[in-house]
Order: C-alpha cells, then structure tokens, then sequence
C-alpha cells in the first residue's frame, strides 16, 4: 500500500481535533470590547486544548497608538479574565510571544503596508505561504473599507495560500446595505472565502437541532402541517442594554436578534434534509426556507408584527429604569427593545403553520427555546371534570440555559378516577455527556481557519433575511405604534394579539 | 472536585438487592430535597482495587472534575472476606438556587473478598443503571474481576504503563478489543504527539515526506515504554509500514514504502509518565523533532544541510489527573485506529 492509497493525511484520521493549516490570524478592532471579551479567550482556549495550528501567529490591527508590548499586555488581561479555562502562563507566553500589533486607520494604505510587511515576516520564518484569516470584528461601518483596503494591498490574493475574511454581524441594516457591502466583499473575495459569523450557530444546541431532526426517526413524521399547530421562538433576556446604548439604539431588537439568529433557528427548524452536512448543501436548504417566507406587505404588518419598549420596573427584586431612562438613550427614542412576529413558512411542509418569534430586553428572565406545539387529539375519550388542563404535546429545545430537550405528554394523576395532567419527560445536556461544549467563538474561529462555512451566513441567506426584515423595519421607522411593557415582565399585553386559533405565549 | 453535600447509606453484611433498594431511596430523597436535584446519567464505573489501596484511587478519582462517571462502583478486595459491606452515597456539587439544576453523582462502596470476583456480575449487576455504558477498571490487576464482568461491560479502561510487562500488557488489550471496547490510558498520553505529529504533516506541500522517513526515534520514561510502542504502531499502521521488530534493547525496524525504517526507543528523563520527544529522519538526511517542553511541544527542524529552525506547537499538559479523565471521556467515543496501531505495536514485539 501507498500513501496515495491511503487519501489525504492518513495520520488524520481517527483524531478527534483535526489538523489545521498554518496560519496567521488576523483581528481587525483588536482592542474592542468582542476582541476583549470573546475573541482572545477563545483562540487562547484553543492554544491550551492544542487546537491551533503548528505554526500560528496572531496579529491586531486598531487605531489606538500601542506598540506590540503594549498590546501584548492588554491580550493577556483579556484572556487571564475572560478565558473559560484558568490560564497556564506558559501557554499564554507561547501564545502571545511573537504577537504583533498594527496601529492605524482602517482606510490608510500605511496600516496595510505595515499588516504585510507583518505577515511577510511570518511567512519568512515558517519558510513557508501560511493561510490567512482576516477578522473583521470592528463597526460595520468599517467591513467594506477594510475588505477593499486588503485587496487593494493585494492582501487577499489567495494563488499559493488560503486566504479568508470572518465578518462580524451586523451584515448591513437592511437588504440594501446588506446587498451593497455583499457586493464590494465580493469584489474582492470569493463566497468561499467569506465566513460571515452568527455566534448563534457556533452553540452545541443549535448545531444539536440537526442531530435531533436527521438522527432520530420518531419525529420526521410529525414534522409538517398536518401534526404541528404552531412553533414558538423566544430569545429573552432579563438584563438590559447595559453599556451598549450608542450601538442599541439605533439598531432595537428585530435588527439585533430576529434579522439573524431567530430567522436562522427557524430555518434550521424547518429545512428539508440535506444530501449532506457540507457547508453549501445545508446552506441551501437553510435559504430555501427564507425563501419561502413571504415579504410582509405593509398593510399586514401592524397584525404580524409588535414592537414595544420597556418602561422602570423590578427585575430580580431590584428597581430598574425604563428604556428612556438608560445612559446613552435618546429621552425620544422610538427603539424597540422587544419585537415579536408571525411568520409563514409557504411550502409543502409548513403551509398554514403559525411561526411565532419573539425577543426582548428586560423580560422576566433569560431563555432562548423553540418549543413546537402538536394538534390536540381530535378526540379526548377520558371525562375531562377533574383533570388539570389537557394541554397539546409539546416539545421544547431549550438553547440557553439548561440545554435541553423537554416533551410534555398528558399522564394519569395517581387515584381511582382517570384524570389527566400534563408531565414533562426531560433530556438536560448537562446529564447526557462529560465533555464541555466549547465556546461558539471557538468553534467557529476553528471552522474558519479549516474552510468550513457550515456553521457561517451564506450572502444569499442574509439577504433572503433582510428582504423579510426589511418592510418590517421601514414600516416602524415611519412610525406606528409601540408598545411598552414593564421591565421584568412577560413582555407587552398586545404580544397575544398576533395569536391565532387561541394559541398563548408561554411563559418566559 | 469535592461534593458540597452527600446523601449517605451504610450496611454490613449486605445484599446487592438492599443496596439497590437504598440507592432508590436515597435519590428519592435527594429530589424531596429539592427538584433542582438531576441524576448524571452517562455511564457507570466499576472499579476493582486493593482495599488497602482504594483511598490512592478514590484520590484518582476525585481529580477528574466534569469527567466523573455518573454511578461509580468501588469493589474493594481484601483477603479472606466472605461477607459484602457497602456504603452508598449521592453527592451534589452545589446547593439549586431556584430554577438552576445541579449534577448529583452515586458512589458505591463495596467492601469484598477475592471470593466474590469470580460471581462480581451477579453483585454488581443490579447496581448498575441499565442502559448506560458500564466502564470496568482494575488498576490493581484483578483481571478476573473484569472476565467476570465481561457480559456487563461494554468498555474496560486500563493502563498498559502500569504492567512492568509491556508485551503482555498489550497482548491483554487485544484479548480484550474481541469482545469490548478498550480504553488504554497509554494510547491517550499519546494523543497529544499523534496529533501534532499529524499536523506537521498535513500540509499537501509536506505530505510526501511520510513516504521517506528512514528513521523514528522515540524518546520515553522507562515506564512507558508501552505508550511508546503504541505511538510506534500508529505511524507504522497509518503509513502502511510492513511488520516491523523490536528487540529488548530498544533498536528494531520497520518496512517502510521506500525501504527499512529503523526505529529506536531510548531513554528520557522527565518528572511525568509517558513520551519526552520523537525525532522521524527523512532519506535527504533532513529531521523533525518534536519535545516535550513548557506550554506545548517545540518542533525542530533540521535540514539537510544542518540549518536548524525551531517552533512551539502550544498545548497545555492534561496531568496524570487530566489523563484518567480522559480516559473516561473517551470510554463513550471510538477510535477506529487503536485497534490498528496496537496490533501493530504488539506485532513488533513477537
């Protein structure tokens, strides 16, 4: 046997971390609050699991005037607070030993100039073309300046290496900025080399939503229109904008969390199976349910959609101000900071099934969950005096926390007489498997530097999101109504009138 | 990681039923405490050991952190025994606060004479949770505790560094892959080189260098020597080496794609078990090393012409105690190429 028999690197397989190409890696808005938080925790985390490439080097490119110490220095107190894992000093030294930083604006051709001569530097050492990632984890404002920088500095020219762009959400505010800037990060980057990030779909349990639906035959038969009433999608939290008013402000709750994660938790709820779980066949069946979602016309949209903003209330037994009164808002401001929606889903499988999103600041409590509601039986046999509420099955995948899958089913109470309460059966991740799931930066930034956009937003699905986003958004930047609700609460009282057929909300 | 609180039963001179019966009690108890209380339920472990050598692997035990099994069933074995003491426990790590779950692990201790090993499934077997993955392991080298616990087992875990006999404690582990799954804790100290190994090589620009190793040179404690044979087996087995030999001295040979290999295991001085470097020699007289060193392992490049060039691949080291975890860890994953690598490894000894 040759190695040619053998097929690529046969001392990959049965490794559980695969290899990885060497790589420089390179962050844009190295010293912002992402980087801080999350970016430099997550590629150190992947320094002590032993995940990064051979050869890796780290780059930070910002405008603050810091030399490469300096920067070293603010890396590593990110990393000793934020990191999920207590780090080992060692590690941390090899990590950031040959860092670099890049100090410059991000439309000046001397800060590409200088990124090269970096990136040069590092090639010379490794003797070698080392692939490329670009992090584009700055403002929005700043993804297309920074894309056509690169390329004019011939930074992305991908004929002896791989060369990627990770871009940050948001991808535009709306289609038509979402189309323009897919427009100029294509001129410069092939589809296969743009990695557009939703952190969303970097979490176990939502990647858990493909082993669920394609790895169990139980429920592919009641997957569809004839056995599920309704499905509801809630990503609520308890706290408020915090520091984040200056970006909140102007983007409020359907543009921050429904435009992306929501819609793409729903297109994973209800895709057709792929013929494979390679990044473009699970991609395309993702857009084909965005597709099929019809664009709001803007006489309906006062009934499928709500907005409303929070007024002072009590939250975890404290005091706490309404929207209008957080640091940093507008006392005028007509911002959502809760969005709730009907949506349809016009194809064979879901047609006429009512799909409820909603997402909120200062709700009651955090929890992101899809929970999937079933016709009631067409016919109860059991007398119903006596019996606490037969309730439709449903069947709850909690996202965060607790991660887990529940179905409530209707059980006998103990006694002589037949009567009937829904119980819970429960599946909690935390009680199935051993292993820690890893932070969704890490495994995305993972899949980015392997070429895998499985986990990533194909340019085509974030415009198939925008065009359904959009008429909502313009109709709201018109005016009309907003609601308010007390922070701490369920959400507004009007959230019941997008219901159909006596649905309810359930419990945040 | 210490429990917070425990919940405990003990009885001597008891039966298997009894304590079966109490463990269901003591978890109805615990969930009357609180609902915020939630069972692990991933696997169960047996653990066959000297009793007056337990406390080492209890303390073994303690330091595999989110790795803990969720039942964990201690068979201490002392002489002369005839009668089962036990002492059973549900431990939490935490107090719920509202609307939080928290883990609770059981830990069973049964006290037994070499007399029951022979009949340990019939004791064992009503305190395992059905249908979870039943690990058995026996550090001590009660091997006929784990033949009799062969039908209710489905994974042994072991550690072939521990058998001063290293041809021995191999050709065990392939007796015991015919009918089991087997988890060596001498194949995972070598995960870390394989993976880095691999890494070096992945590169479709290096990948031809596999096909003109001439030499492989594996550094190790004298302990582990087993470890490195498994390391040895793996490249011979992924590389599609033809059976190769190695005599007590270390020195031996493989048959690679292009001619012999010639393979060395020597000596290393460190303070922890398992490998401290390998160094693979290419046919242009060209080496890659790879050492064992602070925060990863360095790689070294020697090229043909001697210039030299060195680089970290990072990597925090796991510990003894991180190994044990992992172990455990992996009893629930499979991987397709220990089977492979061993046969390979242990063929090199006959």
């Amino acid at each position: 046997m040759t190695l040619a028999d053998l097929g690529p690197n046969p001392l990959a397989a049965g490794l559980e971390r695969l290899p990885v190409a060497p790589t420089n890696l390179v962050i844009f808005g190295a010293t912002g609050d992402l980087a801080r938080r999350k970016l430099l925790p997550a590629i150190y985390n992947l320094a002590h699991e032993g995940a990064l490439p051979g050869r890796f080097n780290l780059v930070g490119v910002s405008r603050g005037e810091l030399s490469d110490a300096e920067y070293r220095d603010i890396a590593a107190e990110s990393i000793r607070r934020f990191s999920r894992t207590p780090p080992d000093e060692s590690v941390l030294d090899g990590l950031l030993s040959e860092l670099r930083y890049v100090s410059g604006s991000f439309d000046g051709s001397a800060t590409y100039e200088a990124l090269g001569a970096a990136l040069a530097e590092f090639d010379a050492t490794a003797g070698d073309a080392m692939a490329r990632v670009f992090y584009l984890s700055t403002a929005p404002e700043f993804f297309a300046v920074i894309v056509g920088e690169l390329s004019a500095a011939g930074l992305t020219v991908a004929e002896d290496r791989d060369v990627r762009a990770i871009i940050e959400k948001p991808f535009g505010t709306s289609l038509a900025e979402a189309r323009a800037l897919n427009e100029q990060v294509l001129s410069a980057f092939d589809e296969s080399q743009v990695f557009r990030i939703d952190h969303y779909l970097g979490k176990e349990t939502v990647q858990n939503m493909l082993a669920f639906r394609f790895a169990n035959g139980m429920f592919e038969p009641l997957w569809n229109r004839n056995y599920i009433a309704n499905v509801q999608i809630t990503a609520a939290e308890d706290i408020g904008i915090e520091s984040r008013a200056g970006y909140y402000d102007h983007a409020g709750a359907l543009r921050d969390l429904v435009s992306n994660h929501m819609l793409q938790l729903l297109a994973l709820l209800c895709m057709e199976p792929p013929v494979s779980f390679t990044a473009d066949d699970v991609r395309d069946e993702k857009v084909k349910v965005l597709h099929a979602i019809r664009t709001p016309r803007e006489e309906e949209i006062s009934s499928i959609a709500l907005r409303a903003q929070y007024r002072a209330g009590v939250s975890g037994g404290e005091a706490v101000p309404g929207y209008l009164e957080e640091d940093g808002v507008a006392a005028d401001s007509h911002t959502e900071t809760y969005a709730a929606l009907r949506l349809e889903v016009d194809n064979w499988r879901w047609a006429g099934v009512p799909f409820y999103l909603r997402t909120g600041k200062r709700l009651a409590r955090k929890i992101t969950e899809i929970a999937v509601e079933l016709r009631p039986v067409p016919h109860l046999a059991f007398e119903q005096a006596g019996s606490l509420g037969v309730r439709p099955n449903q069947l709850v995948m909690t996202i965060q926390p607790n991660e887990g899958v529940s179905l409530s089913l209707g059980a006998k109470i103990p006694g002589t007489r037949m009567r009937i309460r829904p119980v819970n059966m429960e599946f909690l991740y935390g009680t199935a498997f051993l292993s820690q799931s890893p932070e969704a930066y890490e495994r995305l930034i993972l899949d980015a530097m392997r070429g895998d956009a499985t986990l990533f937003t194909r340019n085509d699905e974030v415009e198939a999101q925008w065009r359904i986003c959009d008429p909502i958004v313009s109709a709201w930047a018109r005016g009309g109504r907003l609601a308010t609700y007390a922070a701490g609460s369920q959400g507004p009282q009007e959230a019941v009138d997008l219901l159909l057929d006596g649905a309810q909300w359930r419990a945040i | 990681m210490p429990a917070v609180n425990d919940n405990v039963w003990a009885a001597q001179g008891t039966t298997p039923a009894a304590i079966e019966a109490a463990l269901r009690d003591l978890l109805i108890e615990r969930h009357n405490e609180s609902d915020g209380y939630v069972p692990a339920r991933v696997l169960n472990l047996v653990c066959v050991v000297e009793r007056q050598w337990s406390g080492e692997i209890a303390n073994r035990l303690r330091r595999v952190g989110r790795y803990h099994p969720s039942r964990t069933i201690v068979c201490a074995v002392s002489d002369g025994r005839s009668t089962i003491d036990a002492v059973a426990s549900i431990a939490a790590d935490a107090t719920p606060s509202d609307g939080e779950h928290v883990l609770t692990h059981e830990l069973v201790i049964l006290d037994v004479g070499e007399g029951h090993l022979e009949r340990l499934a019939s004791i064992v077997d009503p305190l395992v949770i059905t249908d979870l993955t039943t690990v058995v392991w026996a550090p001590h080298g009660h091997w006929s505790a784990v033949e009799a616990l062969r039908e209710l087992s489905q994974c042994v875990l072991l550690d072939s560094v521990e058998d001063p006999d290293v041809a021995g404690a191999l050709r065990r582990a392939q007796r015991l892959l015919a009918d089991r799954y087997v988890v060596d804790l001498a194949w995972l100290r070598s995960t870390p080189w394989r993976e880095r190994i691999a890494t070096l090589f992945n590169p479709p620009s290096r990948r031809g260098l596999l096909e003109e190793i001439t030499s492989l040179r594996i550094r190790n404690v004298a302990e582990s020597g087993a470890s490195a044979l498994l390391l040895c087996g793996w490249l011979s087995s992924r590389l599609g080496w033809g059976q190769g030999s190695l005599h007590r001295d270390g020195h031996g040979r493989a048959l690679g794609s292009l001619g012999a290999v010639s393979v060395e295991l020597e000596s290393a001085q460190q303070d922890v078990p398992g490998l401290g470097g390998v160094t693979l020699g290419f046919r242009d007289s060209s080496a890659l090393s790879l050492d064992r060193s602070d925060g990863g392992l360095l790689a070294t490049q020697r090229d043909a012409d001697g210039a030299e060039h060195s680089w970290k691949l990072l990597g925090a080291s796991r510990g003894e105690g991180g190994i044990l975890g992992e172990g455990i860890r992996q009893t629930l994953l499979r991987d397709p190429t220990y089977a492979e690598s061993l046969d390979a490894a242990a063929g090199m000894l006959t």
